[in-house]
């Protein structure tokens, strides 16, 4: 299977701080990778690199075979990259609905009834229905989560990129999200999400990417990936010997 | 299912309830007095203005503070077209929203490097750049102004009664093709992108939303519509010179006043704070600049207690909608 995204020797840096050090990777069509890492270790930079919220100082960004490192974040939207973002970023003054409508009309470039149903249907299935007439700026933080997902996913995107949106839920909500970004992942959209809650990760992704300090230290199956001595030390901050 | 729909019965109230205030206020050359309908075209000039600069700043986030850039030029190129190219005063007006759109391009790429205060500031010196050299022009009166010849006057109206309804006919006009305009813009899907802006550029252009095209023609569109009521404020002067034309005080403070009083980022914000204003302004007149403490001190307390403005209250109490851009969703069992 030919490569979707295709990162190659990216490189960005705030000064001394490394986000991005020579990492490169890539994510097959219809392929759901993890990227595990502590705090700070650069992943949400990645993620800002690879949807151009973030302009690289070096290396070369592939997407679906066309070379996107300098294109703009909304050109990038509209070849099929969209995200959720770690720090939500609803559009307060809005409704529910109306948000999802942004990502039907704007990202997949759907208009008149078929945007209208489109967002509707996004919305059943991350269970955000009931309040689509809700302003964004009244929910709660797990329900703006659920936007961003709904946003990205009514941007009808080929590559969704999800930034921690399993971080305090319960149990049964956790899930209920599996669930959906499993059925997501089955009609055939590739994943890279970042999380922390790793069984939940784990219940999804084919491949894991670990990365500390921005560089890029592990890729392959989970189960070797879980068990390699050199995540546990970086990941877990278990001393090996021990 | 779940089925969409825009309008709600008090859109749907406030849209008939308008349309007869329209007609009311159309018929005013029937039954105003003169002074009356000076004040209601000056009502109607500055309704405009705040609808524009509510646009701008307050969905596309451009916080100008030197739109009387454009208002003053408006108003020299009536001057300027009629006297020197015998152009009908009403085509002069338009002519000069054309030049305005296409002067306010090469100004949008050098200020939109700017940023939130420095954008403001840089705009501002933009307008005073106008200011100076509009007082270099000897051949339009120089930094004392001039007076439009009473032939280019009568052109509106050969007598004084006909001159002024056409008047308060084009200001009326004006301001109702502006709120108009504006209204079917944010109902579409541009406006819904613009509407996006407004809350995170962000998260707006990652979804596909290209922030600076939308800016630019955000920018440029009210640039041209601001010369065209500049024009009209200065065809009700008759009399033009740089200071009145590119006053901030005039055409601008009293605008971020209007719109911030009455709501920012929303249609109804601008209409309600234009009301409020000349409220004030009319039962204040006879206080000199006590009234201008009076402005401050409301603009501050409704920053304080209102962040959203007097609409902003009334929306968030009543969740209340006079203009249907809101979808809401019905569902079915």
């Amino acid at each position: 299977m030919s490569a979707l995204l295709s990162v190659s020797g990216l490189q960005k840096s705030f000064g001394a701080v490394v986000v991005a050090d020579a990492t490169s990777f890539d994510v097959r069509s219809g392929e759901a990778v993890g990227i595990l890492g502590p705090n700070g270790a650069g992943k949400t930079s990645l993620f800002n690199l690879i949807t151009g919220t973030l302009p690289a100082d070096a290396g070369k960004i592939e997407f679906n075979g066309h070379d996107v490192t300098k294109s703009s974040a909304a050109a990038r939207c509209k070849m099929g990259i969209a995200r959720s973002f770690q720090v939500p970023q609803p559009f307060g003054g809005m409704t529910v609905f109306e948000n999802a409508l942004v990502g039907a009309t704007q990202g997949a470039g759907l208009s008149g009834a078929d945007a209208e149903n489109h967002a509707l249907a996004v919305l059943d299935e991350t269970g955000l229905l009931a309040k689509a007439n809700a302003r964004a700026e009244a929910l709660t933080l797990l329900d703006r989560k659920r936007l961003e997902l709904t946003r990205a996913l009514a941007a009808k995107p080929k590559l969704l990129l999800l930034d921690e949106i399993a971080g305090g839920l319960t149990e049964a909500e956790c899930r209920s999200l599996i669930d959906t970004i499993k059925a997501i992942h089955a009609r055939g959209t590739t994943i890279i999400w970042i999380e922390h809650v790793v069984h939940a990760l784990l219940a999804v992704v084919e491949k894991l990417i670990v990365v500390d300090f921005g560089k890029k230290i592990a890729e392959g199956a989970p189960k070797e990936i879980m068990e390699s001595a050199q995540v546990k030390e970086i990941y877990l901050g278990v001393d090996p010997d021990v | 299912m779940s089925t969409v729909t825009r309008s709600t019965r008090a859109s749907r109230i406030a849209m008939i309830g308008g349309g007869l205030l329209l007609l009311v206020l159309a018929a005013a050359p029937y039954w105003a007095g003169r002074a009356d309908m000076r004040l209601m075209s000056e009502i109607y000039l500055y309704l405009s203005l705040a609808t524009l600069w509510n646009l701008m700043a307050g969905y596309a986030g451009l916080v100008s503070v030197g739109q009387q850039a454009y208002v003053g030029f408006g108003g020299y190129m009536l001057f300027a077209l009629t006297i020197f190219g015998g152009v009908h005063p009403v085509v002069a007006v338009l002519l000069g929203g054309v030049l305005a759109a296409l002067l306010s391009i090469p100004i949008a790429t050098l200020a939109f490097r700017l940023k939130g205060a420095y954008f403001a500031i840089g705009t501002w010196v933009i307008a005073e750049v106008f200011r100076l050299s509009f007082a270099q022009i000897q051949a339009l009166g120089g930094g004392s102004g001039s007076s439009l010849p009473v032939a280019i006057v009568k052109e509106i109206g050969a007598k004084k009664a006909v001159r002024e309804a056409n008047s308060y006919w084009l200001a009326l006009g004006a301001a109702v093709i502006i709120i108009a305009a504006v209204y079917a813009f944010l109902r579409s899907r541009r406006g819904l992108a613009l509407t996006a802006i407004r809350d995170s550029e962000t998260a707006a252009s990652g979804l596909g939303i290209d922030i600076w095209r939308t800016k630019l023609e955000v920018y440029v569109v009210t640039s041209a519509f601001t010369a065209i009521i500049g024009g009209l404020i200065f065809l009700q002067k008759l009399r033009i010179s740089p200071d009145a034309a590119f006053s901030v005080n005039d055409w601008t403070a009293f605008v971020i006043f209007i719109v911030v009083i009455g709501g920012i980022g929303t249609l109804e914000g601008p209409i309600i704070g234009t009301l409020l204003f000349f409220l004030l302004r009319e039962v204040l007149a006879d206080f000199g600049t006590t009234y201008l403490l009076v402005l401050g001190f409301v603009a501050i307390v409704v920053m304080l207690k209102a962040p959203k403005g007097v609409w902003g209250l009334i929306r968030e109490r009543y969740d209340l909608e006079l203009f249907p851009l809101s979808y809401r969703v019905r569902t079915k069992d």
